[in-house]
């Protein structure tokens, strides 16, 4: 399962790298969302995948029996879902704003700033 | 229990919810404002003290006791740094009670402020690497809302790249901390150091350590991707300018003072040599970047980026001498670049622009005000005896001991073209006469109105600050001095996490 999710991973990055390098700030946002995801899968690959052992602690015994899966992880990417959540929403509300205002939604076009 | 650890935090939570709860009432909100900072400030002395008392002031969330739950600790640069806080934000609290405009007080402008500050709190203070990036996201999120109030179009240029390059940071950073997971099974930094150091798999580790030194030289606006920073800065209103200028870059620097000292301080030659490279060309490119500026505030924050350079220079060195460097750098820039953009808000009151071209005169109507810009520039510049000059002084001779010879003369040399800056900043905006065509009601004016007086009160506080540690360093080196001695030692940090429930 390992080598199929460092691929899948792998392949998230490349498509959120190469979208976030597109001139169009939607295609940016895309690449936001693609790598943010690349990342929380990259937390559950690198944890460690057990399949069929859910961390749960028998009636009566002090310990887990068996190989369980580490739930910690799992803690991590749902949090990091919502807060990318969060942040995603504002991403998306700035580039209407931005489209709004600056009549463009070419990157090449918003140097402004940079002069 | 020991409480004054997580004041800090849940002070300004505190007074941004209470903020959020009066929206409609301005002046109410003001004014707890003002108040919540100055308790800020109160507690983050008494932690201060509290920390000189026992070199690590520990706190464990919900008694789970580490490296189980999320704990939060305070060894003496969080404490410098959380007292450096406080003190930026009774500054900004009352520039902001002449400076905020009506209609930006009207979108939140308190209650995002306030969420600024519970998040850089937050970011010193946690003893945690994914709360660390939660605190990150925390303060993220108030400073995206913050550049934007207004919205205008150079804002929404500016945040568009701000948002973008902060993202990517979080998502290298998120990636790492799994990465480090995957090796270590653990998220409380003094276990990782530990597991770290009976690490195999040491590429891996070299590799997390590059991510790290990435993801926060994006936050810390370090070479090569710093140009978010001067893209950004100088579109919101000046108040946050100032804010972000004193405090955020220097959460970045902070994390990579906490990483590289605590946990991955294995492989030295080799993570810290790429710190100092990255260190020598940040200066540089910051520099050159500001001497071909004519706006105030885009000067200022290219100096930022160079002023970054030396902060990252001192932790590169790495010896004693350089971390104390490091540090005193850390005080003596957050004061002193915070009054310098709290200056330009003052000289656009006066003249109601930042185009050095158009500015003028005001060495003649104002001469007050033009020795407080005086007092932080030269410092900036490092003139002695200013703070600047100490703090410069200390990196130079650790340099010099380090025979990092290149480096140091790329710190001597950026020292230089600083001044040069400086002295345009002088010449153009106070020196030279008003050029014709200007409005200069404001600044001729013969009374100075009540409203410029509150905009004075912080730039003279900060300036005092300024003379204080150029004239009487020694309280503030010995600081420093303790705070280097602590990330020297990740034993003592290790141990007092680790070492079990109060």
């Amino acid at each position: 399962m390992e080598p199929i999710m460092a691929i899948v991973v792998g392949l998230l990055y490349a498509a959120a790298i190469y979208m976030m390098l597109r001139r169009s700030i939607v295609k940016l946002v895309i690449g936001l969302m693609l790598i943010s995801n690349a990342a929380n899968l990259l937390i559950f690959t690198s944890a460690g995948m057990t399949r069929g052992g859910p961390p749960l602690i028998p009636e009566g015994a002090v310990l887990p029996e068996g190989v369980i899966a580490d739930p910690l992880p799992q803690a991590l990417i749902l949090t990091a879902i919502v807060i990318a959540f969060g942040v995603l929403a504002f991403a998306v509300v700035l580039i209407h704003r931005a489209y709004n205002i600056l009549r463009t939604d070419n990157l090449d076009q918003m140097k402004d700033t940079d002069t | 229990m020991s409480l004054e650890v997580a004041l800090p935090i849940i002070i300004p939570l505190m007074t941004g919810t209470l903020c959020v709860m009066l929206w409609r009432y301005n002046v109410i909100q003001r004014v707890l404002s003002l108040l919540g900072s100055l308790a800020l400030l109160g507690v983050s002395i008494w932690l201060l003290i509290s920390v000189i008392d026992q070199g690590h002031v520990v706190m464990y969330m919900g008694n789970w006791v580490a490296p189980f739950g999320i704990t939060l600790v305070a060894d003496m640069l969080s404490a410098i740094m959380v007292v450096l806080t406080g003190m930026m934000a009774v500054a900004i609290a009352i520039f902001s009670l002449s400076s905020a405009s009506p209609s930006h007080e009207r979108f939140g402008y308190y209650p995002l402020m306030h969420l600024l500050l519970a998040g850089v709190a937050g970011s010193f203070l946690t003893g945690d690497i994914f709360n660390l990036y939660v605190w990150f996201e925390v303060m993220l999120i108030a400073s995206f809302a913050l550049l934007i109030l207004g919205g205008e179009r150079a804002q929404m240029e500016g945040a568009v790249k701000y948002v973008t390059l902060n993202l990517l940071s979080s998502a290298i950073f998120l990636s790492a901390i799994g990465l480090l997971y995957g090796i270590t099974g653990t998220l409380n930094m003094a276990d990782i150091a530990v597991k770290l150091g009976a690490a195999e798999n040491t590429g891996m580790v070299d590799v997390i350590a590059v991510m790290f030194m990435v993801a926060f030289g994006i936050k810390a606006a370090a070479f090569p991707l710093f140009f978010w920073l001067p893209a950004s800065y100088h579109t919101g209103p000046v108040a946050v300018s100032a804010l972000f200028a004193g405090l955020l870059t220097k959460v970045g620097v902070y994390a990579l003072f906490r990483v590289f000292t605590l946990i991955f301080n294995q492989n030295v030659d080799f993570t810290h040599e790429l710190l100092l490279w990255m260190a020598a060309l940040t200066m540089l490119t910051g520099v050159l970047g500001a001497a071909a500026q004519f706006e105030f505030r885009r000067i200022l924050s290219f100096h930022i980026v160079s002023q970054i350079g030396y902060m990252i220079l001192g932790l590169a060195l790495f010896t004693p001498l350089a971390i104390i460097g490091g540090v005193f750098y850390i005080m003596h820039h957050i004061i002193v670049k915070t009054n310098l953009f709290l200056i330009s808000g003052i000289t656009h009151r006066l003249l109601g622009c930042y185009d050095l071209k158009k500015l003028g005169g005001i060495y003649k109507a104002r001469p007050f005000l033009s020795i407080l810009f005086l007092i932080p520039a030269l410092s900036l510049a490092g003139i002695p005896p200013l703070s600047g000059f100490f703090a410069k002084f200390i990196i130079i001779r650790s340099g010099v001991e380090a025979s990092a010879w290149v480096v140091t003369g790329i710190a001597l040399l950026v020292g230089l073209l600083t001044l040069y800056s400086m002295i345009k900043i002088w010449s153009e905006v106070f020196w030279k006469k008003l050029p014709k065509g200007q409005d200069d009601t404001a600044l001729t004016a013969g009374k100075t109105p009540s409203s410029l007086v509150i905009l004075y009160i912080p730039v003279v506080l900060l300036a005092l600050c300024t003379l204080y540690i150029g004239l009487n360093g020694q309280p503030i080196y010995d600081l420093a001095e303790f705070s280097a001695r602590q990330l020297l030692n990740p034993q003592a940090y290790i141990d007092a996490v680790l070492g079990g429930g109060s």
